[in-house]
């Protein structure tokens, strides 16, 4: 294994937009960074902030949110929604210490497999230039323990 | 630790992702994951051998879980719910993981593939165990059909249904069905003309008894899901009582108002205003024309309704607009095109220069119905063009403008530069082109018959059209600057008429139309079909169709292919009946619910409802589509997304960080 940081990066993907798009760049074999790993949801509009913040609290260095375009939305306006939560949820992180680059958010038709993988591309870049997210260190402050609360909590 | 028993089934698919994922290592490492009781990996977990394996191993092994790590869901999902179901397991107790489309076929890193690979199995695994066993909802299929525009598309899907036994509702925004076919005067490239072969199509559609045509009518309002869609329109007022109208065309010889008719006759004639669009409208009943109207604008004059014959009279003046409510299964979207609007290239002169013309000008110009009686003049009306220019690709092939091509322009530039020669046999016709582009039958064939018809046809793009003389002989004539690529020089062509043939673009209000019924355009504003090449016709939405030009540049024959297509998809769904759907719905837990209300406004389907009495939100399961947005919402975290559970998503969202994830330390 190289000396290089691989981050990890959590994709929230919808499922008539993004995924397909993710699908395409892989029947198209276009070749890019491997750091995203992809969860299916029907729809942007269904990314609870609770998920970006599981994941980084579970070991992601960084969060893609991705849905269709605006006006595209299978269901006429959930990505508007999933918006409107990023932008929030994106002032909430900020005051946690959490840079910009680690949480983003894309619009990728199903026709846009290059649009995503080069999202991917750029993102890891700049998740690897900023260094591993570290939730406890950062986020906590390092004193003290993790607290993983166990899922049945949640 | 649940006491599931999870199957894990790793697929080669050949080499695809054998070549960059170490399979066989995932298999191994996933048989030592918590809940796994068995775990394989497999040539072709698609096959039918691979499929038999996972029925096997539910029966004989006793798995609650399955889990195959394979290629999209999109792909196989159905083939392997399938199996499940066969094995005697619920076909919802399965998740796939994508690790082809989302991992081998992406990267050649084999560390890094294998890596990934079992993170998105984990995830599955992780996952699964938390699934409920869900059932398909079934869905009936009302078999009427709702066919929002009248143009060449639309009057073949409704008479292929019609035909097949089925009601058809036909709504029509102009008042007359007939779209812009009815406009032209001959189709290339065989020369029909127009109308010879629409009005009889147009005839039946006005008389079969399976079709209720709607004219100068609109779609207000759509609601439900495929099978059971409740569309509200606007049938406008008329001013006429199409019951007891004859269509004789008395009213409209004695009105006495005469204005610029924009539509039909794209300002080039005149209409009344009680009018028909054109003599062979159907319905052959007129609208009146409160904006005009003597009556309406001053309160006098009635000549319509003085000399109506039929009793009881046929002209109402009090007739209001009425909101007609349809219930329908499945509906068919042929709103057609507009034209772009060449006045956006002030470089062609178009209105300011009055000999330029559009297309669309041009075609009712030559139509013997038209308002020149298919004399080719020019604005003056009387003057012969000794000479004409038709410039290809206004609008379309343009960076600035649109960058797609327009298809239909060569053909009916071609078709033009050959009536031109038919009618002014004198004229010298030129064709300024950027490429020719003549695919289809007999297009290619037509295109050589009009370059032995003696057509100038220069290659290049027009830069300009001005009146801007610089020798005698261009005096009084309209100049086209146009570069001659074929012999590397600038030319000045000086000519009586110019003719744009502009881009066909989608409808100014497409956005809107997707909006209403739920579906996706693209940048162009063209509806987008479900699969541009394998299911050109069908939408992203469930019982949405889509035919003809709205969903990208076409001529008439295609149009018309589509629109067939459009009616055996939905023939197909009503023959049918009944069809069953994905169980992934919302339901709010109302024990739990505290009445907030912050889930009513977010459903885009009006699917949630708060009942005053008892404080609570409930979702209609009919009308939920399960996108999940109220789910993500619902600050008591009691709505249930079915599939796509709170406690799904996280424990995925574990599994797939198993390899980062910090240690846990109790509380």
């Amino acid at each position: 294994m190289s000396e290089k940081f691989e981050p990890v990066i959590v994709g929230f993907l919808c499922n008539w937009c993004s995924y397909r798009a993710a699908d395409l760049a892989g029947t198209a074999r276009i070749k890019y960074a491997p750091n995203m790993r992809p969860i299916r949801v029907m729809c942007s509009g269904r990314v609870d902030p609770q998920f970006v913040l599981k994941a980084l609290r579970e070991g992601a260095d960084g969060v893609l949110i991705a849905g269709c375009h605006p006006g595209e939305c299978h269901y006429v306006n959930g990505n508007i929604k999933a918006l409107r939560r990023y932008i929030l949820l994106k002032k909430m992180l900020k005051q946690l210490g959490i840079e910009d680059e680690r949480v983003q958010l894309v619009w990728a038709s199903a026709s846009e497999g290059i649009v995503l993988a080069e999202k991917v591309n750029k993102m890891t870049e700049e998740i690897r230039a900023l260094g591993p997210l570290n939730w406890s260190e950062k986020v906590l402050g390092g004193n003290g323990r993790h607290i993983v609360p166990v899922l049945d909590e949640v | 630790m649940s006491e599931e028993k999870v199957g894990v089934y790793i697929c080669h698919c050949g080499t695809n992702i054998a070549k960059v994922v170490d399979v066989e290592d995932v298999a191994v490492w996933a048989g030592n994951q918590p809940n796994v009781a068995v775990s394989r990996d497999y040539k072709f977990m698609c096959s039918s051998l691979g499929q038999e394996l996972i029925e096997q191993d539910i029966k004989e092994k006793g798995l609650t879980r399955v889990v195959v790590a394979s290629c999209s869901p999109h792909m196989h999902e159905k083939t392997f719910r399938t199996a499940c179901e066969r094995g005697g397991l619920n076909p919802f107790l399965f998740e796939m993981a994508n690790i082809r489309e989302h991992d081998s076929w992406i990267t050649e890193d084999n560390e890094a593939a294998t890596q990934k690979a079992k993170a998105l199995t984990n995830a599955a695994i992780e996952r699964v165990v938390h699934h409920q066993p869900l059932e398909l909802i079934p869905v009936e299929i009302n078999p009427n059909t709702l066919i929002v525009g009248g143009g060449i598309a639309g009057i073949t899907a409704a008479l292929e249904l019609a035909d097949a036994g089925h009601h058809v509702y036909v709504v029509e925004r102009e008042p007359s069905i007939g779209g812009h076919m009815a406009q032209l005067d001959k189709t290339f490239p065989t020369l029909d003309c127009s109308a010879c072969i629409l009005t009889p199509k147009m005839v039946d559609v006005g008389q079969h008894d399976n079709i209720t045509l709607l004219t100068w009518s609109e779609v207000e309002e759509l609601d439900g899901y495929l099978g059971n869609f409740s569309v509200t329109v606007r049938k406008k007022a008329r001013y006429v009582d199409e019951e007891h109208c004859t269509g004789c065309g008395i009213c409209i010889e004695k009105c006495p108002i005469r204005v610029v008719d924009d539509v039909f006759e794209v300002g080039m004639g005149k209409r009344k205003a009680i009018y028909r669009p054109f003599p062979q409208a159907v319905p052959k009943y007129p609208v009146l024309d409160p904006e005009h109207c003597t009556y309406f604008l001053r309160g006098k004059c009635k000549a319509c309704q003085l000399f109506c014959p039929t009793e009881p009279n046929s002209i109402d003046f009090e007739q209001e607009d009425e909101i007609l409510k349809l219930e329908v299964g499945n509906i068919i979207l042929a709103t057609g095109y507009d034209l772009f609007d060449v006045s956006k290239i002030p470089q062609y002169g178009y209105g300011k220069l009055p000999n330029v013309f559009t297309s669309l000008e041009f075609e009712r110009m030559v139509n013997a119905a038209g308002p020149t009686d298919g004399k080719i003049v020019l604005r003056d009306g009387k003057s012969l063009p000794g000479s004409v220019v038709i410039v290809h690709c206004v609008g379309s092939r343009d960076e600035n403008y649109h960058k797609y091509c327009s298809k239909v322009c060569c053909m009916y530039s071609l078709k033009f530069a050959h009536l031109i020669h038919e009618r002014l046999p004198d004229a010298d016709v030129y064709n300024c082109y950027i490429d020719m582009r003549t695919p289809g039958k007999g297009y290619e064939e037509f295109y050589h018959r009009l370059l032995e018809e003696d057509t100038h046809f220069i290659r290049g793009k027009v830069a300009e059209v001005t009146d801007a003389a610089r020798t005698k002989e261009e005096e009084g004539k309209l100049i086209v600057q146009v570069e001659d690529t074929l012999i590397g020089r600038q030319r000045r062509v000086p000519v009586d008429m110019v003719i744009l043939s502009p881009a066909m673009e989608a409808r100014y209000d497409s956005k809107e139309v997707t909006q209403l019924f739920k579906m996706g355009c693209d940048f162009d504003g063209f509806f987008i079909e479900r699969h541009p090449k394998l299911d050109p016709v069908a939408t992203m939405t469930e019982g949405v169709f889509i035919a003809g030009a709205c969903q990208g540049p076409k001529d008439v024959p295609d149009s018309v292919a589509q629109g067939a297509a459009a009616a055996a998809r939905v023939a197909g769904l009503i023959s049918r009946g009944t069809v069953m759907m994905e169980p992934v719905r919302a339901h709010i837990n109302e024990e739990e619910c505290s009445g907030c209300r912050i889930c009513n406004n977010l459903c885009p389907y009006n699917a949630i409802i708060f009942h005053e009495d008892r404080g609570v939100s409930e979702v209609i399961t009919a009308l939920c589509q399960g996108c999940g947005t109220c789910v993500a919402a619902c600050p008591s975290g009691i709505i249930t997304g079915a599939h796509f559970t709170n406690n799904q998503v996280l424990s995925e969202i574990e599994g797939i960080l198993w390899d980062v994830r910090p240690a846990k330390v109790p509380v």
